[in-house]
């Protein structure tokens, strides 16, 4: 037998670690056992997780983080199929994530084998990309298409389904096959004339924004924003996961826009004549009612895919490629248009209508988050959690940097928040990760403490503990006649304790009092994890408030006054 | 989505591989769009396959799901070619009640269709049918007055003229 033979496994695993890859994020089972063997003799760092969900989430925060495709490998059936909150979540918000699965042998496939699932055909509609693996021989190609897939255009989920006689096979690998995908086009420059068109456009406006989006932050288009900003003098706003693209303490930076966007970034919506969207794909936690956002502005749209182009909003010009090189095209060109007395107008907004919180009283979110803003003068990694916290974190932990802003946008998946922040941090040893989450989602992934507390990752894990699941309490307060149903979480445990049942030291914070002092001992703790439980007033709600189909004209500051019943 | 809209002949050049049929299928299904008919055959390159669909809807969805279908990774190309300068050809199979007392006229009918008898039976008369849609659509009306008891269509086929290639 020539010595050149390797088993799948062993090349799926080469390749891997030719991809660059540093962690592989998961839990083995039998199908997945060979490549579980094969890791054994490799490089890579491997994470043992306690539930495949947290492994997904974990893997994207390593990926959001970074830029660099997160790794998961898991086995056959219940493993496989519990990664898929984890594929949806990353693919919404065009997170590069490579899922390895191990799948029964190809002679049982689709005869109900033990631990059997058509994970290819469960998962098609959320991933960019789906492997099964028929032939040992494909490993290295199909492994490396997968990575430039993740990788490249708009960045996305891609699965590897391998199955366990595959991963068994004895193979001699050629690791220089050429890939082979003739379909997929990867736009960059932009067409010229649309770019012409657009700087043109930007310099007849009187009312011009920007909106930037995480397809902004993924091409690394800070600089090209910021020099386009400050050159034609247009405010800019943020979307969720468009944060770090554009610094927040900028004085064009309006924040961001839309259901509980900033008042004055709402405001300055509405008002506008023009509309830049730069790798923002018209969410309707944004434009609210369609046909009337941005009514008569002009709608210039910059996406690298073609797929976001009209599909919520028409536009007047839309330019399809890379933000970056897009950007950098049109302010090489664009001229500065009369935008000074819209700029005073949009500066009176932010000086009328600032985000603001009481610290008196109850205890808010708001002060426990503005305070870990003031005490880290913001140089952390955030990641969120989804609910009420998550949308103070963003109105009151403004972000500077790209990486530095993790949160489940598209999907809105609870749970996310704490295994994405463990995530960051082992990309990121150096770096302090706060992770902002309410005390619903946190529960749904919290099994993931273990590896934390395993890795000693020196996480700042926030909870906002108001006992309960507080978007939909206000949802249901504001639209339900106040029928609450279904979210009062009784039965919370004593987070503190929780804690230290898996060795992770607690805080718990009860009066506004306490704030900063305890945050401050949290943050000076360094042995390894934390968590901070912070008992917060149980009734609170987040405004401002576009409700869900509405205009930005109807955006609430403060509780409405009238019954909104039925709106 | 559906009913209110026109029907549309769309073509892809897609890479042969098991899975590509699902993938194009989904983009349909996840916008409510029905799929009318599909073919798929092996294309001159047996890498690739040829996708015909036809399906009814509005143009706008149309336009989403042709940037959808593009979008996925082993769809080379995906086109609308309604209203396109294509040849467009149906083929189906026709069984008609022909006892022997109509079976001249029966006879008579098919041969102005350039219909070809495929099978005979005492009662029944098979014929196999191609054209346009339209065509195939009209001997289905003819041969109701007879009686049609069953009519299988393979769906459209379409190429484009002259040295343009199809897609």
């Amino acid at each position: 037998m020539p010595t050149t033979l390797r088993s799948g496994a062993e090349v799926l695993v080469d390749v891997l670690h030719q991809e660059g890859v540093e962690y592989i994020f998961g839990i083995p089972g039998g199908a997945a056992i060979p490549i579980y063997d094969a890791l054994v003799d490799s490089p890579i760092k491997l994470i043992l997780n306690r539930h495949e969900q947290g492994a997904t989430h974990m893997a994207d925060g390593y990926a959001r983080s970074t830029g660099r495709p997160g790794v998961v490998v898991v086995t056959s059936g219940p493993g496989a199929t519990n990664t898929i909150t984890g594929i949806l979540t990353a693919q919404m918000d065009s997170v590069p994530l490579v899922v390895i699965t191990g799948q029964a042998s190809t002679n049982v496939l689709g005869l109900d084998a033990f631990q059997e699932a058509d994970v290819s055909g469960v998962s098609f509609s959320i991933v960019k990309h789906s492997y099964l693996i028929k032939r040992a021989e494909d490993i290295p190609r199909i492994v490396r298409e997968a990575f430039h897939l993740s990788r490249t255009g708009r960045p996305g989920v891609v699965l590897i389904d391998v199955p366990k006689d595959i991963s068994s096979r004895m193979i001699e690998p050629n690791f220089s096959e050429a890939f082979h995908l003739p379909g997929y086009i990867i736009p960059k420059e932009g067409d010229l004339d649309r770019i012409e068109e657009a700087a043109g456009l930007l310099a007849h406006a009187r009312r011009p924004v920007l909106i930037v989006g995480h397809g902004a932050v993924i091409s690394g288009a800070e600089k090209a924003v910021t020099y386009l900003a400050e050159k034609l003098q247009i405010p800019v706003m943020n979307t969720l996961l468009g944060k770090g693209c554009f610094p927040e303490t900028h004085e064009l930076s309006l924040g961001m826009p839309g259901m509980h966007g900033t008042a004055y970034a709402n405001k300055a919506l509405a008002a506008c004549d023009l509309v830049l969207s730069i790798g923002s794909r018209w969410d309707d936690r944004i434009t609210g009612k369609v046909s009337d956002f941005c009514k008569n502005a002009v709608k210039i749209h910059i996406d690298i895919d073609p797929s976001e182009i009209n599909k919520i909003i028409q536009v007047d010009c839309a330019i399809i490629g890379d933000a970056r090189y897009v950007v950098e095209a049109i302010s090489a060109i664009a001229e500065r248009g009369d935008t000074g007395e819209w700029l005073k107008q949009v500066a009176k907004w932010k000086r009328d209508y600032p985000l603001k919180y009481k610290k008196e009283g109850k205890l808010k979110v708001q002060h426990v988050i503005d305070t870990m803003y003031k005490l880290t003068g913001g140089d952390a990694i955030v990641v969120t959690d989804v609910g009420q916290h998550q949308m103070w974190a963003a109105q009151f932990f403004p972000v500077v940097k790209r990486y530095r802003w993790l949160s489940s946008g598209g999907a809105g998946t609870m749970g996310y928040g704490m295994p994405a922040a463990l995530g960051a941090q082992f990309a990121h040893p150096d770096e302090l990760v706060i992770a902002f989450v309410g005390d619903g989602g946190f529960q749904m992934t919290q099994s993931e403490l273990a590896t934390a507390v395993i890795h000693k990752l020196p996480v700042k894990i926030v909870i906002a503990n108001n006992h309960y699941l507080g978007m939909v309490r206000q949802w249901q307060a504001m639209f339900f006649d106040n029928r609450l149903s279904g979210v009062e979480l009784e039965g919370n445990p004593n987070f503190v304790k929780l804690a230290e049942a898996y060795g992770c030291k607690g805080f718990r914070i009860k009066r506004p009092a306490d704030v900063r002092r305890i945050l401050q001992a949290a943050l000076d703790y360094s042995e390894g994890p934390c968590i901070i439980d912070v008992e917060v007033e149980k009734e609170d709600d987040v405004y401002p408030m576009i409700p869900a189909g509405a205009t930005l004209d109807e955006m609430m500051l403060e509780p409405p006054k009238i019954n909104m019943q039925g709106k | 989505m559906n009913g209110n809209g026109k029907k549309h002949a769309i073509s892809l050049y897609v890479a042969n591989k098991p899975g590509v049929l699902i993938r194009v299928s989904l983009v349909f299904a996840r916008r409510g769009y029905n799929i009318d008919s599909l073919v798929v055959s092996g294309a001159h390159d047996p890498a690739y396959s040829q996708m015909n669909i036809e399906a009814t809807g509005d143009e706008k969805t149309l336009d989403q799901i042709l940037k959808q279908l593009n979008k996925l990774v082993d769809v080379v190309h995906a086109r609308d070619n309604t209203g396109e300068d294509v040849i467009a050809r149906e083929f189906a199979l026709i069984k008609v009640n022909c006892p022997p007392e109509v079976r001249s006229e029966v006879l008579q009918v098919a041969h102005a269709f350039d219909a070809e008898t495929v099978d005979l039976s005492e009662d029944t008369i098979t014929l196999q049918i191609s054209g346009e849609s339209h065509k195939i659509d009209s001997i289905h009306t003819v041969f109701s007055k007879y009686g049609v008891i069953e009519m299988v269509r393979s769906g459209k086929i379409i190429i484009a003229r002259g040295t343009r290639s199809t897609s």
